[in-house]
């Protein structure tokens, strides 16, 4: 006879009438492939933890913002945000799909170069900007975004050893209504910051205010604030058109749309709570539309959008080390995965469901990753059916800010790998190894061996 | 460990405990366990017939099977705990 599959044994008690603070069951199906791609079956060739890239989401997620907008404003214009996620290989598959780049570093912009992108399809952004990156930004006609004062007076100092007319905009703060306001980027509208800017950029004359920049918030779930910074973007643009005469060719909105994922300390989950993309669309070009532009004079919509566009086709998976018993007496399970991978554990409930077949019957525990810190806590408290030593678990919505903001501390960085339309898995990212970090370290030659 | 007499335990993985009032669910796997306890038969008889029944490691069952008495006797469910009430 054919032996039964095990199971934990498992008992619950049962409260009649009060809320059970771990919330409800919300996993029913195993989640087995990705895209076609055997869960399994890339744990067993690449190893465990391992990020896998959905390639099909990332398109389907791009075609539809790019939809969302489209059919709303003539002119839009992606550009990749490579801090969300720069592995080349990630980034060249929005550039196939039309996205320039948008970046904030002198390391992010020679990375866009190295991929191909020209010069001229390259926003930089950022507060720190070194002479020399803006040297080169310059020679490339690049799109500078100015942060701060010092920024604009470098750049007119450069612009009299450069004989080429820097192509720049202002990053505009202001107040959408929301909280907190982002005031630590850029000059503020209302207290007149950005027209002294604006000011000191045209009657120098030595530069083209080509755009209007303006990156409110993040993680933004209520659209209208983007229609109220799309308007007053706008009423700056227009003044700079009546004062000077000058056409404002683009307006940048940044970034900061929300993904799917669910806030710490949210009611309800993100997938109930998150905006449509297109009702981001419809707050920022309704504003624009009815701003008072005459229809030639229409400023490009630049967009900046990271997260809303990556963080679902991103998967972690990962495998159970063990279970134990807290002194409380809840359960905890603990993953070959943690913090210093999975950084957005510490702002999201990730969704994690297990990789193989389960009962019906759920348990109440905290998922702890494998580092010796008690910081590392991948959930507080998730319900999920009960798993043993070697079971695998995928976590959704990890494409955003995870593999670049992860960390190399205690243990090495996992391979990514992308599965592409057909269901094939291709590397993207090797697994890193001790080799990599030696790498970088020098040993002084008095410190070479000793006894012990 | 022996489970007081008293506890009612239907088929579906129900359990109530009458001299509290506090009822339980328990998997199919629990169950068993719950039911060989109150037989009275031994911790090794118990582990022997889950090894002969599922598909599982030895050391599996050990450490889970230690582990579920723990959380009968933190639930109130052994016979232990009636002597001390």
């Amino acid at each position: 006879m054919a032996k039964l599959q095990y199971e934990r044994p498992l008992i619950q008690k049962l409260n009649t009438g009060t809320m059970n603070k771990f919330g409800t069951r919300t996993e029913y199906r195993p989640h087995t492939e990705i895209d076609g791609a055997k869960v399994d079956e890339l744990i067993k060739e690449f190893g465990s933890p391992l990020f896998v890239i959905s390639e099909k989401t990332i398109r389907d997620k791009y075609t539809d913002a790019n939809r969302a907008f489209k059919t709303r404003y003539p002119k839009v214009q992606f550009a990749w945000s490579y801090k969300t996620n720069y592995i080349a290989a990630v980034c060249n598959v929005y550039h196939q799909l039309g996205s320039w780049s948008e970046v904030v570093s002198g390391f992010e912009y020679n990375k866009a170069l190295k991929s191909g992108v020209p010069g001229n399809k390259i926003i930089f952004n950022g507060p720190d900007k070194t002479v020399e990156e803006l040297k080169l930004a310059i020679e490339n006609s690049s799109l500078i975004h100015i942060d701060h004062l010092d920024e604009l007076y470098t750049i007119i100092e450069l612009t009299n050893e450069i004989k080429k007319r820097p192509k720049v905009a202002i990053r505009v703060n202001m107040d959408t209504g929301i909280y907190p306001m982002w005031d630590r980027f850029g000059f503020n509208y209302e207290n007149g910051q950005a027209w002294d800017a604006i000011n000191k950029i045209v009657l120098t004359d030595k530069m083209d205010l080509v755009g209007l920049h303006c990156h409110i918030g993040t993680f933004m779930l209520a659209p209208s604030a983007y229609g109220v910074a799309a308007a007053k973007l706008s009423e700056l643009a227009l003044a700079i058109r009546k004062k000077y005469g000058k056409t404002i060719q683009y307006l940048d909105m940044g970034g900061g749309f929300a993904s799917k994922n669910t806030l710490k300390g949210s009611f309800l989950p993100g997938t109930d709570t998150t905006p449509p993309i297109d009702d981001y669309a419809e707050a920022i070009t309704t504003s624009i539309l009815n701003a008072g532009f005459l229809e030639e004079e229409l400023p490009t919509l630049y967009l900046e959008t990271g997260r809303a566009l990556i963080d679902e086709a991103g998967y972690l998976l990962g495998t159970v080390i063990s279970n134990k018993r807290l002194s409380d007496g809840r359960k905890a399970t603990i993953m070959d995965f943690g913090v210093n991978i999975l950084f957005t554990a510490f702002w999201y409930d990730h969704k994690i469901t297990p990789a193989q077949e389960f009962s019906h019957y759920t348990e109440n525990s905290v998922m702890y990753g494998p580092l010796c810190m008690n910081i590392d806590v991948v959930r507080e408290n998730v319900t999920l059916p009960p798993m043993k030593k070697g079971d695998h678990v995928v976590v959704h919505t990890v494409g955003a800010y995870n593999m670049t903001q992860w960390m190399q501390f205690i243990s090495l960085r996992p391979a990514v790998v992308m599965v592409d339309l057909k269901g094939k898995a291709h590397l993207i990212r090797k697994r890193e190894t001790l080799s990599n970090i030696d790498a970088s370290e020098e040993m002084p030659g008095y410190l070479k061996g000793f006894k012990l | 460990m022996k489970i007081k007499k008293n506890i009612a335990i239907s088929d579906s993985g129900f359990i109530f405990n009458p001299s509290t009032g506090d009822s339980f669910s328990v998997n199919p796997i629990g169950l068993e366990i719950i039911k060989q306890l109150k037989e009275e038969k031994t911790s090794d008889d118990i582990k022997k017939h889950i090894l002969k029944l599922y598909a599982v490691d030895e050391a599996t069952v050990e450490k889970d099977f230690y582990d579920f008495l723990k959380m009968l006797e933190a639930n109130k469910l052994s016979a232990e705990n009636e002597k001390a009430n």
